[in-house]
């Protein structure tokens, strides 16, 4: 008879990366509804080949690598990357675009640096910002909100203008991005940023059609689903409040101060949490662990970072969302934060108190 | 703002970082009342259960044991003794799997039970009465020690002399499925309060602290009740959190102090004791009953029967678990402790010992077994559960670096390997498996650290020793040096002979080529000289016969059967082939060391015709055999040195068979009266010495054993070979010695220490040779006794550095030698 060794702990709890990741794509299905909704069925079409390609990109490393696909491929972090690009990019993007990305998210910046864990830089954000460099055309063609389009996009059309350019109706994109009354409408931030470029007030640029709520609509909706979405994943302890909130209360503080300060010049608050991907950002991918802090203030510290990114590049850099730009300049930060944020060992003094 | 203490007695509670909250699965065992086990067939008891050192082994196999003896003796103060949990009979002392994670065989008292339960006389104590000394005293000799898990010995925790604020009794508990002390407390609340009143009246502190889970409610009723009577006694209920338990997390949740890192809890007022340590100390001191025996929780889901036993010490863990109605599974755990910290067992003949709280049997679906470790996504689910607060995840990736100073950095040293962080881990990495072994590692380190400072410290005294022997030594040459000089002096008109000797004697040794020169040459070409000197006088009284050449050989063979022939033919004809040899003899360094054999072929198989009257006639004085012999034995030794280096490896591998084989040759060759056989083994002796050299150069250690051996048997040749009045065979005998000696001086140069001693083996050896050699008469055996010493004298004076003292008086002896063979 023998008997099994083992090395204590012998209890495990039932938690594993497949299931953490599992959870965090289930939170974003309330997004991707509500996506869905407002800016047509692409996004489904998108994701299906994000998730495809990332597979098949991952598959592909590992067998290079001699390693064992299946208990990899089944962590799910390929389906979180693919997801988190695929709903990031225009719905309507050509199809080579999304492929692009994630072929690019998966083997350059995951599995080239050594794999899951290994990774510097969120896979997504590293992939949307190449293309966002290289595609900057096809990565900023967003169709207006659902109550404002011209056009009725059933989901047939969504797949023909991926992968032909032209809706079965033989409509092209930029016939597609008219809004009803005949004006080519982009994202509210994007508007807002070319407003205020021309020297209009916020007050004149609110007057676009793009903001129907504050916050813009259809990306108020947007928001709010995936805050849902978020406050899920707290809820099932997936990630913790420091990041999210650090991200969110730093952004909500500096706007805060120049929309005081100048509310013709600055949007208000309300607007910046509520559009463009500030609610993703916060909840879903700031809060990537490997490419995050891993120490209690750290975290503090790398999401108030990122707020502060997302306030400086949307207030006063050349592109309209700053997202992918802030997580991946906070990413760089994580090894120097975490650094200075260790913490204080049980029976050690306060570092500092003993120099 | 209230003071801590009265903080602490209004009830308030601190947390501590981090902690997790696996599921219990006490109530399993919890409501059951302690059921006491039968006798098993056999008890192992352990020497040694505490941390510490074993005792003093007071019994012996076969011995008639009572309950309660004391096995093994608390002869020092981290010492505490093992006792015999029952009557009966010693069958073995003898190695047995440890209740250890490393199950290394560890020694076992065997005690096969009488069933009589016999008990040893019993001496209560009143602890009131009796003063600390003897409290202190019956703990010990009680075998106490932790029974929390690490089993530190109780009397030196309890007879501390440093004040104590807080004497904190641990009752927590944390670890899943343990109900050992819950039971206890639940069965005997009011000997734990007496146990609880001896440790106070020992320690004297402002207030005990029990601390006990909130699952306990039972227990925890039951402790209050038991302590109402005392004010200053105050039962916590801690929130169920593992490892709430830990030590340094349970001082923190009552008192909010930390223990400073490196530091112990004593060092911050405050001692910690197990709950069953209280329990154990009442029944020592108010029954004089040992710690023989303690509560397991037999819990799992393979046994019918889950419950707490009250099991002897010693109890297998198969009896235990058969007891409670065990259904092995295939490819079953068996935990010793519970599911976080304890250790799986290789087999279940392990025994239970002081610190063993549970056994564990799960089934396959209760704890199934971890899966594949996958890659750390830095989740720092770790960090958040460790209750140190480290950063698992960064240990882990210093681990897998093997960056020990980067683990130090991060506090490694702190780590409770409470396994709350591979219990979160959602990557399944085993991180305190990674620890153990990053911290061996580190522990190997430091002492081998440790080791090489003091190496290095000893091999420096060893330097200034032998530096200042070695300016002893030559201060004494020289006072002996400027001795001789002026007894030469004083001598010089009397003995010019003598002193022309010591002209030559001092340029030969002054010589280095010398040392190539084989000292059978040496022997030989004194042996030359003295033929022709007595073929001279031959000459002078007969010069008749010029054609010896030829027929000499023939003649001589026949002649040889007289011994004492003093015919002049003869002896010129001798003389002549002397020379011959000696001829043959300058050639040795060219390399036709076959055609030399060949040539010195007729003088074989003459003196194998000779052979048969040479065996009759063992004190024949023919030196043309000891010169064929001797240059036989050079060519042999010459090509043996040859294969010997060229089969390097091979020798040294086969250092020990040769060194066997050479001492059978060495004993055997002296025994035999053929010279030509003594100088043939000589040579090979000097081959072998040789070869070991080399060994010895490339495997010292070996070399020292053989060096040993070497001198063994050479000493024994030289011993014996004196003995016979042959000369030949001194000489033999001599040359053996002086392999060894050269032999030994290389070791010597390899390994200095064994050198010394040696060198002095070889001197007496050698000395023994010198010495019976000069001792018979014929002038001839003197001569060449006197040369051999000079030659090791000149060898010994070539390796001054590992010189021995003993070398003095060795030189003392070659002088007397020379100077006996000169007179006679």
């Amino acid at each position: 008879m023998s008997f099994k060794i083992a090395s204590s702990p012998h209890h495990h709890n039932r938690r594993s990366t497949a299931s953490l990741m599992q959870l965090v794509a289930i939170a974003c299905i309330p997004g991707i509804a509500v996506q869905a909704v407002f800016f047509g069925y692409g996004v489904l079409v998108q994701l299906v080949l994000a998730i495809a390609t990332a597979w098949l990109a991952e598959a592909m490393i590992l067998s290079l690598r001699h390693k064992a696909i299946r208990p990899r491929l089944m962590d799910h972090s390929a389906l979180v990357t693919a997801v988190l690009l695929a709903v990031a990019i225009p719905p309507f993007a050509p199809w080579w675009l999304i492929v692009i990305g994630t072929a690019f998210a998966i083997i350059m910046v995951k599995q080239l640096y050594g794999g899951l864990g290994h990774n510097l830089f969120n896979p997504a954000m590293a992939a949307y910002v190449m293309l966002l460099i290289s595609f900057p055309v096809q990565m900023t063609q967003w169709l207006p909100p659902l109550p404002l389009q011209s056009v009725t996009i059933s989901p047939l059309d969504a797949i023909c203008t991926i992968f032909t350019q032209f809706s079965c109706g033989g409509f092209s994109l930029s016939q597609m991005q008219l809004s009803v009354d005949g004006i080519t409408l982009a994202t509210p931030l994007d508007t807002l940023r070319t407003d205020l470029a021309q020297g209009l007030t916020l007050t004149e640029s609110w007057q676009s059609p793009v903001y129907l709520s504050f916050a813009g609509s259809g990306w108020l909706w947007v928001n709010l689903a995936y805050l849902a979405g978020g406050l899920f994943l707290l809820q099932q302890k997936v990630i913790t409040w420091r990041i999210p909130v650090a991200v969110l209360a730093s952004l909500f503080v500096l706007t805060m101060l120049s929309w005081l300060a100048s509310p013709d010049a600055f949007a208000s608050p309300l607007f910046h949490l509520f559009s463009g991907g500030t609610m993703l950002a916060a909840f879903f991918i700031a809060t990537d662990p490997v490419s995050a802090s891993t120490t209690d203030r750290g975290r503090l510290w790398y999401g108030a970072l990122i707020g502060l990114l997302i306030y400086l590049i949307r207030s006063f850099g050349g592109y309209p969302d700053a997202v992918a730009f802030a997580v991946l300049l906070a990413n760089m930060c994580v090894p120097l934060i975490d650094y200075y944020t260790r913490p204080r060992t049980y029976g050690h003094k306060a570092k500092g108190a003993t120099k | 703002m209230p003071s801590l203490f009265q903080q602490i007695q209004a009830g308030a509670l601190w947390d501590f970082h981090g902690g997790v909250h696996p599921p219990t699965r006490k109530a399993v065992t919890s409501e059951k009342p302690i059921i006491s086990m039968s006798l098993p067939e056999r008890l192992y008891i352990p020497l040694r259960q505490h941390i510490g050192v074993a005792g003093q082994l007071l019994v012996e196999v076969g011995e008639r044991v009572l309950k309660g003896q004391a096995l093994t003796a608390a002869d020092n103060s981290m010492t505490v003794p093992v006792h015999a949990p029952t009557s009966g009979m010693i069958i073995a002392i003898t190695d047995h799997t440890s209740p250890h994670p490393s199950a290394l065989p560890e020694s076992v008292i065997v005690i096969e039970p009488d069933g009589l339960e016999e008990w040893r006389e019993r001496e209560p104590l009143n602890f009131a009465t009796a003063d600390t000394q003897t409290l202190l005293e019956r703990i010990q000799d009680s075998g106490i020690a932790g029974m929390g898990g690490a089993g530190f010995p109780t009397h030196i925790k309890a007879g501390l002399h440093q004040p104590v604020d807080y004497l904190i009794i641990n009752a927590v508990e944390c670890e899943p499925y343990i109900t050992a002390d819950d039971a206890l407390m639940q069965e005997a609340p009011t000997t734990i309060v007496k146990g609880i009143d001896i440790l106070c009246k020992l320690l004297n502190p402002k207030a005990v602290l029990i601390g006990i889970e909130a699952d306990k409610p039972i227990a925890a009723a039951g402790m209050r009740a038991a302590c109402s009577q005392r004010e200053h006694y105050y039962v916590r209920e801690v929130p169920v959190k593992y490892p709430s338990g830990g030590e340094k997390q349970l001082i923190q949740l009552l008192t909010n102090k930390e223990v400073p890192a490196g530091r112990r809890p004593a060092d911050i007022g405050i001692v910690m004791q197990n709950i069953g340590t209280a329990f154990a100390i009442a029944q020592a001191v108010l029954d004089d009953h040992p710690l023989i025996s303690r509560i397991v929780t037999v819990t799992g889901e393979t046994l019918q029967r889950p419950q707490n036993v009250q099991a002897l010490i010693g109890t297998p863990v198969a009896a235990l678990l058969d007891f409670c109605g065990y259904q092995v599974e295939l490819e079953q755990k068996v935990i010793m402790g519970g599911p976080m910290m304890g250790f799986t067992l290789p087999d279940l003949a392990v025994p239970v010992v002081k610190t063993t709280n549970c056994i564990l049997a799960p089934s396959h679906t209760e704890l199934p077994n971890a899966g594949p470790e996958l890659d750390c996504i830095r989740c720092s689910a770790c960090a958040d559960a460790c209750p140190a607060t480290l950063l698992p995840q960064q240990l882990l990736w210093y681990s897998k670096a093997k960056d020990h100073d980067k683990l130090k950095e991060y506090n490694l040293a702190d780590c409770i390997e409470c396994g709350a962080c591979a219990y979160v881990c959602p990557s399944e990495i085993p991180l305190v498996q990674y620890y153990r072994i990053a911290k061996a590692e580190i522990r190997e380190q430091q002492r081998e650290a440790l080791k090489a400072e003091q190496a290095k410290a000893r091999f420096e005294a060893r330097n200034a020793r032998l530096e200042a022997e070695k300016q002893a030594r030559l201060a004494k040459n020289q006072q002996l040096a400027a001795a001789r000089q002026q007894s030469q002096q004083q001598n010089a008109g009397s003995n010019t002979v003598a002193a022309a000797l010591e002209r030559i004697k001092a340029k030969q040794q002054n010589a280095t080529e010398t040392a190539q020169r084989s000292h059978a040459d040496i022997v030989a070409e004194r042996e030359v000289k003295k033929q022709q000197a007595r073929a001279y006088q031959a000459q002078q009284a007969a010069a008749t016969h010029t054609d010896a050449e030829s027929g000499a050989q023939s003649q001589s063979a026949s002649q040889n059967l007289d011994a004492t022939a003093t015919d002049p033919r003869q002896a010129a004809v001798a003389a002549a082939i002397a020379r011959a040899k000696a001829r043959q003899q300058q050639h040795t360094t060219e390399p036709a060391q076959t055609a030399q054999s060949r040539a010195s072929a007729p003088a074989v198989t003459d003196s194998q015709a000779t052979q048969n009257h040479a065996d009759k006639a063992p004190s024949q004085d023919d030196p043309r055999k000891a010169a064929v012999a001797a240059a036989l034995a050079r060519a042999k030794a010459r090509k043996q040195q040859q294969g010997a280096e060229a089969e390097q490896n091979h020798a040294i591998e086969n250092n020990a068979a040769t060194a066997a084989s050479r001492e059978a040759t060495a004993d055997k060759a002296p025994s035999h009266d053929d010279p030509r056989k003594a100088a043939v083994a000589a040579a090979l002796a000097r081959a072998k010495a040789r070869k070991q050299q080399q060994g010895a150069e490339a495997e010292q250690n070996s070399a020292l054993d053989n060096n040993g051996e070497a001198a063994a048997s050479s000493e024994a040749a030289a011993d014996k070979a004196p003995s016979h009045d042959d000369p030949r065979k001194a000489a033999v005998a001599a040359a053996l010695a002086r392999a060894k000696a050269r032999k030994q001086q290389q070791g010597a140069e390899a390994e200095q220490n064994s050198a010394l001693d040696n060198n002095g083996e070889a001197a007496a050896s050698s000395e023994a040779a010198a010495d019976e050699a000069p001792s018979q008469d014929d002038p001839r055996k003197a001569a060449v006794a006197a040369a051999l010493a000079r030659a090791k004298a000149r060898k010994q004076q070539a390796a001054a550095d590992t010189r021995s003292a003993s070398e003095h008086d060795e030189n003392a002896q070659a002088e007397l030698a020379k100077t006996k063979g000169d007179s006679a």
